[in-house]
């Protein structure tokens, strides 16, 4: 088990190696060019050298990407070429706002998935159906536009939430809870979609399993040859789609914020895109991806857990 | 998902009827296809069709309501929206087929060549997937941003590159199945060059999934390249769906009337999209399965029970091999009387079945009978064995006394009495404190019939704690015990291990084990040596006959095979199509044998060939 975990740490390890180097040969490339870009077409080329120069963009490449790494590896993500900022000052601000919808999302996705899909295996009929019609509805419409709905409907028309901002859960967990509502159910619906169609899948699959007769032969009731035998062994498949549904939510907070105006990393990255603040953007890339290095390493463990050929091999 | 649309008798013709055909019987994907067909007209008449300049507005009309000028009214630049609306479905459905078709080159032709040649490609583009896999999409598209501008096409390129992995392991996985096929080795033997036969082959393979999967990508495309204008990162001089949206929500109070129809533009594309790629794929795997289908039907070639509860439990229904099996023999059932060994057995009734019948499929229209209507008493203590060939409907009789028919089963009519008590109505309360308790079921896989996410002493010790009530110290001391007496040679290691590490003569005693566990009245025993090799087979059913022996427990022996019949039972049942054709105590039946097909049942081993092989062929056998 021990080993296990080390080799998947040290595979997250080089992911992020790699992630970091090509986005920061993507984003730092250009090295003139990019103080050209922030000054504008009319500065002179004796300014755009001095701006080159103050940014250290004039240094070598391979120098540039080794200091940021260094300061990476310390926690120092430099600093907004606009703000002054500490990059990393400005994502861990906003870190909770943007993870506390994803993780939201992800719980409710796995309540109301696993409930939905159990059901509608082992019910079949209209549950059934209901569950086909969301599962469409939840894959094809763009969550920015579910979002965009149920502003309409329950902040506007209704007046049940407010439309945007943001309550810290420190200041008001009541107010926490009525500015994240919205946004969570919006957030996780493709996931519903998505992971209840998996579930489904699974504990039929599970079901039909010469075992599941076996047990059931032994006197074991459903409810506890459904709970603990047959969702057990369905979790595995449906925890792997969980893993990467987890990472389309995290892209789909970034547009989801701009719903609502949460201030989380969506805010930060499309203002620092727009601006062109390589730096912020840069802080937010590999952020991001350290993230799904540390959900994908929860994710292979908890398989394990389930699985004990995982376990063992 | 939609119901009975093939019957079977005809499969020649279904099999050629080609996928777009199969499209257009279904509603929903005919509705989505001449959604998308307008769609694709109004992209590239759009321009033409507009009243105004999309990108020209007036100062007078901002925000302007609907009216005769503005059908759609005009949004808060004074810009027609219903212009804008035709302008920017022209760019929104090119950006979705750039990224679609960047996607699908990429993907195809590394997927291609990494799953033909292998070798460095193969982990080059393995790592990209990692990578790009490491990121959501949209925080790939905003640094792309940053570098390359507010362009949609630049955005749509890089965002076909992102999602080219879909494409990619597609083909890849197809390639790397059809690659060392017999007829791809022929291909090349007779002179073909590579390029020849990834055309031929290996495209024709993937060319369906390739086209649900461009459906599902074009949506995903739409809806990203959406959410990013929509964010107010596009081109504020391209008119797209996106921007559209990001102006009417800027205004949502002023005029909420804006979003509905960009919001519907997308939505609707969106959805169609998906439902098209739903309806491919319901046709793709209703054409394997028929397939599939097929080919057991032809095999088994005298209708037996086999391809029916076999094609039932996949899918759809066919209610044609029905009417094959009632033809069938309607002679009626030989009973011998009792010998003088049988009668020792008394004639008291521990299980008595009466009309029993089985059927499958939804409702009564469409249902196949498996079991027609048979009669049975077993007697307290006695061996019985339940002989027949695959598919003779052995199985079905069993898993009915056990309550425990797969999905679709059910007994139509007739009684199952045990001990007093009536099990035919299958509820959870008739079965309490029998099934688990005084019935017990030795399955026929060993391996499969275990739960491989848990120890094997706990799927000992579980259901002893919820039949026999016993605590966990108790019942894990039992379990120990009887590990031990039904010979596993260390109790304490395989009480610790997990199905997959024993074998499968070890996991074969593990489950008679566990069925003997409650001290049943009467153990169903389903072939519990078919699947193990020969040199266990007889140790299995020699520690059968002791704990029979030991317990003074009744058995149902069901098998194929005469030898274990002569050799273990007291009283013998013949069955064939559903049917009991013969019955008595096993000297008698084996001395002088009535009905012909018992008599070819024996005759096959008198032959020295192999019972099954004579009757049956080469079918797999699922009973």
């Amino acid at each position: 088990m021990g080993f296990f975990i080390v080799k998947r740490l040290l595979g997250g390890v080089v992911l992020l190696l790699a992630v970091s180097l090509v986005a920061f040969t993507m984003l730092y490339i250009g090295g003139g060019d990019i103080a050209r870009r922030l000054l504008g077409e009319n500065a002179t080329a004796e300014v755009v050298a001095q701006k080159a120069a103050e940014l250290g963009l004039d240094r070598p490449f391979v120098l540039q990407y080794v200091d940021w790494l260094g300061g990476a590896v310390t926690g120092d993500l430099g600093r907004s070429w606009f703000t002054s900022q500490s990059v990393f000052v400005d994502v861990s601000n906003r870190l909770p706002v943007t993870l506390s919808i994803v993780i939201g999302a992800v719980l409710l996705a796995a309540i109301v998935s696993i409930t939905l899909g159990v059901l509608a295996a082992l019910r079949g009929g209209w549950l059934d159906g209901v569950v086909q019609v969301i599962s469409v509805i939840g894959f094809s419409i763009p969550n920015f536009l579910i979002a965009l709905g149920l502003v309409v409907v329950f902040a506007i028309n209704l007046g049940w939430f407010k439309a945007t901002g943001y309550v810290p859960i420190g200041t008001s967990f009541e107010g926490w809870i009525a500015s994240v509502t919205l946004p969570i159910i919006a957030l996780s619906l493709a996931t519903i979609a998505t992971v209840t169609q998996q579930v489904r899948g699974s504990v039929i699959d599970a079901m039909s399993r010469d075992y599941v007769r076996t047990l059931q032969t032994r006197g074991l009731g459903t409810g506890i040859v459904v709970f603990q035998h047959v969702l057990r062994n369905a979790g595995g498949p449906a925890l792997a789609v969980l893993a990467v549904q987890f990472i389309g939510l995290l892209g789909g907070a970034i547009v989801i914020e701009q719903v609502f105006a949460l201030p989380g990393i969506g805010q930060l990255t499309v203002q620092a895109t727009t601006l062109g603040d390589v730096p912020v953007v840069m802080g937010v890339v590999i952020t991001t991806a350290i993230i799904v290095v540390l959900v994908n390493l929860a994710i292979d463990l908890a398989q394990a857990a389930l699985n004990p050929k995982v376990r063992l091999s | 998902m939609t119901a009975v649309d093939v019957p079977p008798t005809v499969p020649v013709a279904v099999a050629k009827v080609s996928i777009f055909r199969r499209l257009l019987r279904k509603p929903v994907a005919v509705a989505a296809m001449v959604f998308l067909l307008v769609l694709a007209v109004v992209a590239i008449l759009g321009p033409l069709l507009a009243p105004y300049d999309p990108n020209g507005g007036a100062i007078q009309d901002i925000l302007a309501p609907p009216s005769a000028d503005h059908p759609l009214g005009a949004d808060s630049s004074g810009r027609d929206v219903l212009s804008r609306l035709l302008a920017a479905t022209q760019v929104s459905i090119a950006a979705a087929l750039l990224a679609t078709v960047t996607a699908l080159t990429i993907g195809v032709i590394a997927g291609l060549l990494a799953g033909y040649y292998r070798g460095w490609l193969d982990s080059v583009t393995s790592w990209f997937t990692s990578l790009v896999m490491a990121l959501p999409g949209i925080v790939v598209l905003l640094a792309a941003r940053t570098i390359l501008g507010p362009s949609v096409w630049l955005a749509m390129l890089v965002f076909g590159i992102i999602l080219s992995p879909a494409y990619f392991r597609l083909v890849y996985a197809a390639v790397s199945g059809v690659r060392n096929e017999l007829y791809i080795d022929a291909a090349r033997v007779s002179g073909l060059s590579d390029s020849r036969i990834i055309g031929r082959h290996i495209l024709s393979v993937v060319r369906a999934p390739i086209i649900i999967q461009s459906a599902i990508i074009a949506g995903i495309a739409i809806a990203i390249q959406s959410g990013l204008e929509f964010l107010g990162l596009g081109d504020l001089a391209v008119p797209t769906w996106g921007a559209m949206l990001n102006d009417a929500f800027a205004n949502i109070y002023q005029a909420p009337m804006l979003m509905l129809w960009p919001a519907l533009a997308i939505s609707l594309t969106c959805i169609a999209l998906t439902l098209l790629a739903n309806s491919m794929r319901d046709i793709l795997e209703r054409t394997v399965a028929v397939r599939r289908r097929r080919r057991r039907v032809v095999t088994t070639g005298t209708g037996s029970i086999a391809a029916v509860t076999t094609s039932f439990s996949m899918s759809g229904a066919d209610a044609n091999l029905l009417d094959e099996v009632e033809e069938l023999s309607e002679q009626p059932e030989v009973i011998h009387p009792d010998d003088e060994a049988s009668a020792r057995l008394g004639d008291g009734s521990l299980l008595r079945i009466q009309g029993l019948r089985v059927a499958y499929g939804q409702g009564r229209a469409s249902s196949v009978e498996v079991v027609h209507g048979v009669s049975l008493d077993i007697r307290p203590g006695e061996i019985h064995g339940l002989v027949g060939e695959s598919g003779s409907g052995k199985t079905q009789t069993a898993f009915a006394v056990l309550g425990v028919l797969p999905r679709g089963g059910e007994i139509t009519a007739g009684s199952i009495v045990f001990d007093g008590t009536e099990l035919a109505d299958g509820s959870p309360q008739a079965y309490r404190g029998i099934r688990g308790t005084r019935i017990a079921y030795i399955p026929q896989e060993p391996m499969s019939n275990l739960d491989p996410s848990f120890r094997i002493g706990f799927q000992l010790v579980q259901p002893l704690r919820k039949t026999l009530g016993l605590s966990k110290k108790a019942a894990t001391q039992k379990a120990l015990e009887l590990l031990a007496r039904v010979g596993i040679p260390d109790p304490e290691r395989t009480f610790r291990a997990y199905p997959f590490e024993v074998s499968g003569g070890m996991a074969q005693r593990v489950l008679i084990a566990g069925a003997v566990s409650t001290e049943p009245d009467l153990i169903i025993a389903d072939e519990p040596t078919t699947a193990l090799d020969v040199t266990v087979q007889a140790e299995v059913l020699d520690l059968i006959r002791d704990l029979q022996r030991e317990r003074g427990m009744a058995v149902l022996l069901v098998t194929h095979n005469f030898g274990v019949v002569a050799d273990l039972c007291d009283r013998v049942t013949v069955m064939q199509h559903g049917r009991f054709v013969e019955t008595g105590p096993v000297r008698s039946i084996l001395r002088s044998p009535e009905h012909p097909y018992t008599r070819s049942l024996l005759g096959a081993i008198l032959d020295g060939g192999p019972a099954r092989g004579a009757l049956v062929g080469s079918e797999g056998n699922p009973s």
